[in-house]
């Protein structure tokens, strides 16, 4: 699945490249100061892209797709991967190393389309050190071979970066072997059941029609044993898992639904062998090689995975691979695996802090919003304690740690045995709870049909056990959950609601409870929420220099006001941003300024009313505003009972303030109708960490039977879904962001949601994607008829069941009644399950989006 | 008689020849990415960079051709 952005940046690219957008990223561009070979260009960092790939023979980069560049906001400083550098660093990163070249596989999210695959494999046309890179698009990854004499690792980086492939790296990723051998083996193991299935059918069809008595007995014997000799590497070999399992599972003192396949396969194995020994026939090989290829199919459509999701993050996968460090030299990028008690380390805006640590200098004002929910920010003094996974806004700041990344306090939580345990087992699924009872059935019947032979015709009786056994070999129930599970999975991955395994459909279906987070989850910060306040709406012009300004920033604050102003852009001149404090420029002759109130009251040259503003989002909510105009002398800081204002961005044009936009956290649309949907039928809970001061406000979207309780931290979420599981509630949570990580783990299904697919997202079982969230009253719907799907599954494999035992039982079976009933069943189960479930979709209203998903 | 041993066996060594180009093209990596190499044939020139050997392992061998048809 592309990226959101990047799908409406390539859009909006084709749609203003022909009104003159930037040749490079195709935004529009202010004006023609940024020229080349007659193509226009919005910034000096997509001209520098344009150049360098057009002096090495690289133009065709902008053939195979319209604007397919990237826009370059910040320029990174080589200095920022010299980290990579660092042996010890590079031995995680690297995949392979010697003497000469070197190979590493490296993330780059802005992996986008056909040009990027084209611009990246061609990468050594732009360094005589690179070698081959080979991209896989899914998993949006570059394998390079460099030489490191020539070019060093960080150079890489740094050459990618400036091209707008700018590598992601976390501590978390590196140093994990790549698991491809198991999907190898899959392939495998059905390539060869496949072999033995075909060429064993060939062999079996003479007698089918009775023609081994044209070929004589010599025929007999011939095809049996070499549909014997190809059938033992698909028993042991293909099947080799389904031995495994029920041989765990048995020591378990569990049975899983592998127990009585192993039972049959076993039964079909030794009674051929025994028929080929002696003469008699050439035995049911052909329908074992059969089964095998089929369970093994319905085993790969279940095991579906996205390769660009990850559900298994844990606390490392959220920090950075680097930090800035303090030596008495000077600062040094290094590596957080180095990183020491004791270190003084130095965060600038938006930085995250990655160990706990007691602040030495700079004015802190940390959001812990990723850790606790609570989404103000907290001023700290110097010599207070930071916690891991807080955020500095503002200035720089320096940190003295106290200890090291692995016992910070984020860790911790991942300390807790919600996370040691296995939520992945199986034994408690339909399919084995079904499994149990059908076992027991089955050697019922094939002792009583044994033993009702054993006096009737002792001769007959073996076959008779064995028959039953082969027959009731349940390769249609096996396939019903797998098939069903996983065919819900697809539809569901083209909403944009991606599911870790099948197994969760299932889940879903019995859950009772939701409990939801609030911040990020409920809310949002998007451009809705932005709302100016001032002494009188700002005119058309006022807001395409306000935006202009805004739009050459990374801020959030700043690309909130960007997308909430209608304008053209305009060109900047004397851009300048001072973090933590605001920016700066020229616009039109206007000069502009957009931050904290103090900042642009100083900048202004304004006298500061008094009151200490160290945060640039402090809270505000902007009321009275007016009264300032002009360096009045109220306080409009004290005006914080005005709703949940999340921040607010003073304006100045031309040395005056004028007002100030306040940034509140809204509502998603449509939550209010979701929420009354799911409390009809579901225990509904809030939980946030944030404060009180909404109480009222949600209780009343909620209704009066919901828990509402704030001031929660991660470990109180966490306890709050276990309390709920003690009472036997089988409970959903709904979260966003690290503060919900132990909740969204203790869970029965935790569903993480997310603004933009494969970003970070804490482990879940589920990630969806914002603006679905308003579906999820449809999508457990939707699961509930899937479980019924898989029901009726049963039934039907059931009755297969039922026919094929009578036969054995009664004594009839033969090779080719096995041989059609088998694939029949199992061909009929899988068309029920498909079909049902894709028409259990449509009418719970579940249609995918009509345009098709690039990459799943 | 013996020609049904013969095209039993001819038709054995078809079968194998398909398992082996199956297995080869397994291990070769071929099944790792369907959907990259897809993208690459609109490509028009495949990129050959001969001055830097290629670093060992799977994954860093030349862009493979279409799936082969599996044993019968």
């Amino acid at each position: 699945m592309s990226e959101k952005t990047q799908d409406t940046q390539t859009t909006s690219a084709a749609a203003t490249r022909a009104a003159g957008g930037c040749f490079h990223c195709g935004e529009p561009c202010p004006d023609d100061s940024f020229a080349l070979a007659g193509r226009s260009f919005c910034c000096f960092g997509c001209q520098t892209v344009f150049s360098l790939l057009q002096e090495n023979g690289l133009e065709q980069f902008y053939a195979l797709n319209s604007a397919p560049g990237t826009r370059i906001r910040t320029v990174s400083a080589a200095a920022r991967w010299a980290f990579l550098d660092d042996p010890a660093v590079a031995e995680q990163l690297l995949d392979f190393a010697d003497q000469t070249r070197a190979r590493v596989t490296l993330h780059l999210p802005a992996i986008h389309c056909v040009a990027c695959v084209w611009l990246l494999e061609n990468l050594f046309k732009l360094h005589p050190g690179i070698g081959k890179v080979l991209v896989n698009f899914s998993r949006r990854e570059a394998a390079i071979t460099f030489a490191p004499a020539q070019i060093k690792f960080s150079e890489l980086a740094a050459l990618l970066a400036a091209i707008g492939y700018e590598p992601l790296l976390t501590l978390g990723e590196t140093g994990k072997a790549k698991p491809a051998s198991a999907a190898r083996k899959n392939w495998l193991q059905i390539g060869i059941a496949a072999f033995g299935f075909g060429n064993i059918m060939l062999m079996s069809l003479p007698f089918y029609f009775g023609l081994d008595s044209f070929n004589g007995p010599w025929f007999k014997w011939l095809a049996g044993w070499l549909s014997l000799a190809m059938t033992l590497p698909v028993v042991v070999f293909s099947a080799g898992d389904f031995w495994r399992a029920a041989w765990f599972s048995l020591r378990q003192r569990a049975i899983t639904l592998e127990v009585p396949i192993v039972m049959g396969l076993a039964a079909i194995y030794l009674t051929s062998v025994w028929q080929v020994v002696s003469h008699q026939g050439p035995g049911y090989c052909d329908s074992l090689c059969g089964l095998i290829f089929f369970l093994l199919c319905g085993r790969l459509f279940q095991k579906k995975t996205y390769d660009r999701l990850t559900f298994d993050r844990d606390y490392q996968g959220f920090f950075p691979l680097s930090v800035v460090r303090k030596t008495p030299a000077g600062e040094e990028c290094v590596a957080i695996s180095r990183l020491q008690v004791g270190d003084r380390i130095i965060l600038r805006n938006g930085e995250l802090l990655p160990a706990d640590g007691r602040l030495v200098g700079g004015e802190a004002c940390i959001d812990y919003s990723f850790v606790t929910g609570e989404s103000e920010p907290v001023a700290c003094a110097a010599g207070q304690h930071l916690y891991a996974g807080g955020r500095q806004v503002g200035g720089m700041i320096e940190v003295a740690t106290v200890k090291p990344v692995a016992q910070s306090y984020l860790a911790t939580l991942w300390n807790h045995e919600a996370f040691r345990k296995n939520r992945d087992n199986d034994l408690d699924s339909l399919t084995n709870r079904y499994s149990r009872r059908f076992t027991r059935l089955v050697i019922g019947v094939a002792l009583a049909a044994g033993v009702f032979w054993m006096f009737r015709d002792a001769g007959k009786a073996l076959k008779v056990f064995t028959s039953v056994l082969i027959v009731a070999c349940p390769c249609a129930l096996a396939l019903a959950a797998p098939l069903t599970h996983g065919t819900a999975q697809r539809i569901l991955a083209r909403l944009k609601i991606f599911l870790k395994n099948a197994l969760v459909v299932e889940r879903m279906a019995e859950v009772d409870t939701i409990v939801l987070d609030k911040t990020g989850t409920l809310t949002t910060a998007d451009a809705r929420g932005v709302q100016f306040i001032g002494s009188g709406k700002i005119s058309a012009a006022q807001a395409g220099w306000i935006g202009s300004l805004a739009r050459d920033s990374t801020h959030p604050n700043s690309v909130r006001i960007t997308k909430s102003l209608s304008f053209a852009p305009l060109p900047v001149t004397g851009f300048r941003e001072t973090p933590g404090a605001g920016i700066e420029g020229e616009v039109s002759g206007h000069k502009i300024l957009l931050g904290s109130r103090t900042w642009v009251a100083g900048r202004a040259g304004i006298a500061e009313p008094g009151s200490r503003a160290a945060c640039v989002r402090s809270s505000a909510a902007g009321t009275g505003l007016a009264a300032t105009r002009g360096g009045a002398t109220a306080n409009p800081l004290r005006a914080e009972a005005a709703g949940d204002a999340a921040g607010s961005v003073w304006v100045a044009m031309d040395g005056e303030i004028c007002g100030a936009f306040a940034l509140q956290n809204t509502l998603r649309p449509e939550v209010a109708e979701l929420i009354a949907q799911l409390g009809g039928r579901f225990e509904l809970a809030l939980l946030s960490g944030d404060n009180e001061r909404e109480a009222a406000r949600f209780q009343k979207l909620f209704g009066d039977r919901a828990v509402l309780k704030f001031n929660q931290s991660p470990a109180d979420k966490l306890n709050f879904i276990r309390e709920l599981q003690q009472r036997g509630r089988k409970v959903m949570m709904v979260g966003d962001g690290l503060n919900d990580a132990g909740a969204l783990r203790q869970a029965d299904v935790g569903v993480a949601v997310v603004e933009q697919i494969g970003v970070f997202s804490p482990a879940s079982d589920v990630i969806l994607d914002a603006a679905e969230l308003p579906r999820l009253a449809r999508v457990l719907a939707f699961s509930r008829r899937a479980a019924r799907v898989v029901r009726t599954g049963f039934v039907i494999s059931a009755l297969y069941n039922l026919a094929g035992v009578s036969i054995a039982a009664a004594g009839f079976l033969s090779p080719i009644v096995c041989a059609i009933l088998m694939p029949v069943s199992s061909v009929s189960v899988v068309i029920f399950a498909c079909g049902a479930t894709t028409w259990a979709a449509r009418r719970g209203g579940l249609r995918p989006h009509p345009e098709p998903a690039l990459a799943a | 008689m013996s020609v049904v041993v013969l095209l039993i066996v001819a038709s054995l060594a078809v079968g194998l020849v398909f398992l082996v180009a199956f297995i080869w093209s397994v291990r070769s990596g071929q099944y790792e990415d369907t959907l990259t190499p897809a993208m690459r044939v609109l490509l028009d020139d495949a990129p050959v960079p001969t001055h830097l050997p290629t670093a060992g392992g799977d994954a860093a061998r030349s862009p493979a051709p279409e799936k082969q048809k599996r044993g019968r």
